[in-house]
Order: C-alpha cells, then structure tokens, then sequence
C-alpha cells in the first residue's frame, strides 16, 4: 500500500515538470504582454518587465519560477498591482470545492440510490424510467440546465436567488440557498453518469453465485442487497471518483460563470486573456495536484472497499 | 458465433446466420426510437450541409426595430416587410430560426470531424502503442498517462487563445505554415481551431482503449499464423488487428459525440469558440442568457437544439453499443 502511494507521488514529479513546462511555453508563445494598453508608455513597459524578470529568456524565467515554487512562492499577479497570486487563488479554491463537494455529494446520492432501484427492479418501469432519466442528464449540459433552473426557480418562483454566492459566515440559510441551484447544475449529469454505473455493476454483481448463496441462506432481501451486492458493487463506481472529481473541477468553470460564483474558475479564462503569466502557472499546478491527489485518495479508497485489492503486489 | 451449436440444441432458434452487421443493424432498426434518433440526426446533417436552403434569412441580417421579437411576430421594417420570426429574433434583431440552423452547421461538423481526427489520432497511436515492445510502448502511454494530468478544458482553452491570437496577428508576422493555418481558419470562420483544440486533446481516451484491446488480440493465434506466413508488421495492424479493434472503438468514439458538441458550445459560450457574427448553438445561448429575463425565448431554442442533438448521439451510441453485445444476441 506504501508502496503504491509512494510510486503515485513520485509519478506526480514528471507530470509537474510537462505540464508546467508546457504552459509555460505556451503562455510566453503568446502575442502581447501584460502591460500591453494602448495609454501605457513604452519606457514604462520596460520598466515593468525588468521589475517583474519578464526581459530575461524564457528557460531563465523558468527555472527562476521553479526555485520560488519550491519555496512555495508563486509568485506576484501581474494584472493586481504585484499582489502574491495566493491571495486571489486560495479563497477562489475555497469556494470551488465547497460548490464541488456539494454536487458531489448531490451526484452520488442521486446517483448510487437510483442505480440500485433500476437494477433491483431490472426491466420494470422503475427501471425503464430510471435509465431514461439518466440519458436524458447525460445530455442536458451546464450550459442549458444553469440558465433553465434559474429561469424557473430565481426569476419564475422567486424561491431562490438567481446568481452570486453567500458564504457561511453569513448564515446557514443564504448559504444553502445561494450554493443549491449552482450544485445541482454541477451534479446533474455527475449523477446519471454514476446511476448507470452502478445499475450495470449491480447486475452484474446480481447474478454471482455468492448472491444466490447469501439468499439460500435465508438473509433478508435488504442484508444481501446492502452487504453483499453493494459493496461489490459500489467498486466500479469509486474508481471513476477520480475522472469524477476531474469532471467537476473542469466544470465548475462553466457554473461558476452561469452563477457569478467567485472560484478559481474565473481566474483561468482571465489570467489567460491578461497574460498573468504566474496565475495561470498557479492554476494550472493548483489543478493538476488536485487531479493526482484526489487519484491517490482514490487508490486509498480502493483497498478500503475490497481488501483483496491492498494484499496484491 | 454460436448461432450454429445452438440451432443443433434448441431448434425453435433455427434461423439462417446472420452477420454481425446485419444483426446490429436489424436489431437497432427494430426500436422506434433509434430510428427517431436517426431521422432527426440524418435531417441535422442535411441542413448542415445546405443552411442557405433552409435559412429564411442570413445569420447577419440585423433589424434593430425586431430586437428580441416574440416567436411568430412579423418584421417592423420595410426592408423585411411580410417576414415573420417563426422563432422570434435576438437582441440585434436578427431571426432565431435562421441563426440555429447555420448555428447546425458548426455543431454537426465537430460532432463528425472532432470524432474523426480523435479515432484518427487515438486509433493509429493506440494500435502502434499497443503493438509494439514493451519500451516504446511504455513511453508512449506515460505521454497520454502525463497528458491526461492535465485538465482537458484548460488545454482547450489554452490552445484556443494561442490559436486565435496567432489568426489576430498581422500576417508579415507568420511563416508561411501558420500562415496557411490561419486562413484556413478564417475560411471556416473560426471553426477550424476549434477542431484542432478538440481533436489534440480527445484522442487520448481512444489512445487507451486500442492499446487495450491491441494488447487482447495480439497474443492471440490468427495474429502468430500472420507473423508465420511471413506477413509484415503493418499488415498485421492493418489486415488482422485493425477489424478486430474497430467495432469497440467506433461505439467508444460515437458515446464520446455529445462531449464535443458540448466543448464546442461551452467554447463559444465563453467566447474563445468561433468567432461572431457566425452562430453557434453555445453563443447564442450567450447571446438569449443576456435577457433571460425579458425575453427567455432568444435562449430556448438554441438550449433545446443542443440538448436533443447531444440526446440522439447519447441515445444512438447506447442503442449501438447494446446491439453490438454479443451477450444480447437472441434476445
């Protein structure tokens, strides 16, 4: 078990290195600058990019990156007056994985309950509708189901408020209301993807010998159904929390633009279009750890639910 | 497969064999639903092709006066005396219908081109990777393992905006390969980079599923009987591993149809997607968001098209994948 997280973290080191390297290049491939407007004088352009290194090659650049990201420096935002990029992405991370755990948690418990119910109830109506449900979420992106549920629950109903966000401190009720529309747009088609995940493993697990066993023992229905055929079941369904958790960082992007959300969203699109050159080296570091870290969690997870798993090489 | 021991054990299944093509496509044509799902692709494509025939008027024509006209109203100006918006018109006043259907245009042609370059790409990679000895192999899926770290949509973007900046770029600027690019991309309105953003980055999943299943038919006899006949390594790929593969890969690509036509939509939903005035179903949900309150029609019509066209391709790559499970045969 050590062994695999410690291979998984040293795997992050190569991954660091392109995926840095990559956007670095790209980003200073890029026509213009950060200071390019049409009032700023040239001499002063200048001065700025020697202030801020941007003069030297761009390996020099890279490698001077390298050693303040080491000390954990990211460095100052270039389109902020030269505040440090942590100060914009923390509180901006904060709020996105609030937003990613909601529609997380509303996937999964959409998602597992409806999966089960369809294939418990294999070829019945239940089932039918279940399936149709779910290809129907499949397919009815962010960009159309955002805009349709504030239509109808913001400015139809009036339950709910349209956009922006509330955080905590500023009580239990603003902060559900503001957090529910925008986590259910996320979660929406998470949760049919995961609902014809576990219906498929459930069947298939439905129809293994020790199912029949637990049954002709003479447990309940709801004993095999849950201890045995769910936990079996549920495996498939951990696995893809990986690409999952990927889905939801990739599309909170998109919410948090329908919904006025600050998260780090917003910082990727503009950091890219103002050439804040350390913005977008944080985002993307920012969000390829947490792609890797949630893939270990995952692993961990893993032997957690089938000990035969950990007990292999 | 089987059809002919089991005519011997239960005759009531005696029929004549069948090919696998025939009995997936009989077996999709038999669900009136699928035949739906074709239909309404099928016309999709037709009006993709030709949107001057269809479209009462150009994506451009703007008439201020009918800005954000209700569906059904008639136009106010002279100029467009007589003419009705069957769908209403946006806030320039230019007709909704006319724009969704050249906005067809943009998402059929991802919806085909992105999963061609992709299966393109992820096949040919996926079937030398997986062929191959175990080195070259490995180095090439640590690069799809190393690409895949990075999170698809900010590639895209990334990709788009050095794309697009390098088409606003004064032309003495380019060689002559960017040059080309750009003008092609200007000749397709934008389109064309949102191809290339799509395609660099969806082919790794195809990548992993032909190695996958190159690496279950490689071992296998018919593969060592070709190597024993003396064929050679690309006839191998091509003749005996190839049409083995393809059928998986098809189905895999078609499932991935929808997430194209989404990409390209959330592109110009942003927009770093084509450029305007050229529709898109994505801008104009843009465009109708605007006055989601005042007038939600501008974004309904264009919101319904993406949904039912992501539903069919959704809708037709399940049927196909279920038709083509062996398991299901005789059902």
């Amino acid at each position: 078990m050590l062994r695999v997280i410690i291979r998984r973290l040293l795997w992050f080191i190569p991954v660091f290195f392109v995926v840095t390297g990559l956007t670095f290049v790209t980003m200073h491939a890029l026509p213009g600058g950060p200071f390019d407007s049409d009032k700023t004088p040239p001499a002063l352009i200048q001065q700025m990019e020697e202030v801020f290194g941007l003069n030297r090659p761009v390996p020099e650049q890279y490698l001077i990156w390298l050693a303040n990201v080491m000390q954990l420096k990211f460095g100052p935002s270039l389109s902020a007056r030269g505040k440090p990029v942590e100060g914009f992405l923390l509180p901006g991370l904060a709020v996105s994985a609030q937003l990613g755990l909601f529609a997380l948690l509303f996937a999964l418990a959409v998602g597992v309950p409806a999966g089960i119910t369809a294939a418990m109830h294999r070829g019945s109506w239940r089932d039918r509708s279940a399936t149709l449900v779910a290809i129907i979420g499949v397919s009815v992106p962010a960009i159309v189901l955002g805009p349709v549920l504030q239509y109808i629950f913001a400015l139809r109903l009036g339950w709910l408020p349209v956009a922006q966000w509330a955080s905590l401190g500023e009580g239990l009720m603003p902060y559900l209301s503001h957090i529910i529309l925008p986590a259910v747009t996320l979660g929406a088609g998470l949760s049919a993807i995961i609902a014809r995940l576990t219906r498929a493993s459930m069947l298939s697990v439905l129809g293994e010998d020790y199912i029949r066993t637990a049954h002709a023992k003479g447990l309940a229905r709801r004993t095999v159904t849950v201890r045995h055929a769910l936990r079996n079941a549920l495996i498939p369904v951990v696995t893809y929390l990986g690409p999952l958790a990927a889905a939801v960082l990739t599309g909170s992007l998109v919410v948090e633009q329908i919904f006025a959300i600050p998260g780090m969203g917003r910082y990727f699109v503009t950091s890219i279009s103002a050439r804040d050159y350390p913005m977008v080296m944080a985002v993307v570091v920012l969000y390829a750890l947490i792609i890797v870290g949630v893939n270990l969690l995952v692993d961990i997870l893993y032997t957690v639910i089938d000990p035969r798993i950990g007990h292999g090489n | 497969m089987a059809t002919s021991t089991q005519s011997v054990v239960t005759p009531l299944s005696l029929r004549s064999p069948r090919s696998l093509l025939q009995d997936v496509l009989a077996r999709l044509l038999k669900d009136p639903l699928v035949v739906l799902c074709v239909l309404y692709l099928a016309a999709l494509v037709v009006v993709a092709i030709n949107p001057t025939t269809f479209a009462p008027l150009s994506y451009e024509t703007t008439s201020f006066p009918d800005k954000l006209a209700p569906p059904g109203a008639y136009a106010t100006s002279d100029k467009l005396a007589g003419f009705r918006y069957v769908l209403g018109a946006d806030r320039l006043g230019r007709d909704i219908l006319s724009r969704l259907i050249y906005g067809t245009r943009i998402s059929i042609a991802v919806a085909f081109l992105g999963a061609g370059i992709s299966f393109l790409i992820g096949v040919t990679y996926g079937l030398v990777a997986g062929y191959s000895r175990a080195r070259i192999d490995n180095v090439m899926m640590r690069i799809v393992d190393i690409i895949y770290a990075y999170p698809t949509l900010i590639l895209i973007i990334l990709l788009q905006v050095f794309l697009t900046s390098l088409a606003q770029q004064p032309a003495e600027n380019l060689n002559a390969l960017q040059r080309s690019l750009v003008t092609l991309d200007t000749r397709s309105g934008g389109l064309f980079f949102v191809f290339v953003a799509i395609g660099a980055v969806s082919w790794l999943n195809m990548a992993r599923l032909t190695r996958g299943q190159t690496l279950h038919y490689r071992e296998q006899e018919f593969v060592q009987a070709a190597h024993l006949v003396g064929a050679n390594d690309r006839r191998i790929m091509g003749r005996h591993l190839l049409p083995n593969i393809i059928g998986t890969c098809i189905v895999a690509e078609t499932l991935a149809i929808p997430a194209y036509i989404y990409t390209e939509a959330f592109l110009s939903f942003i927009g770093l997607g084509v450029q305007p005035p050229m529709p898109s179903w994505g801008s104009m949900i843009a465009d109708g968001y605007g006055a989601l309150r005042s007038a939600p029609h501008v974004i309904f019509f264009p919101a319904l098209a993406l949904s039912l066209t992501m539903l069919a391709f959704n809708f037709l790559g399940d049927a196909i994948r279920d038709a083509m499970d062996p398991k299901l045969r005789n059902r």
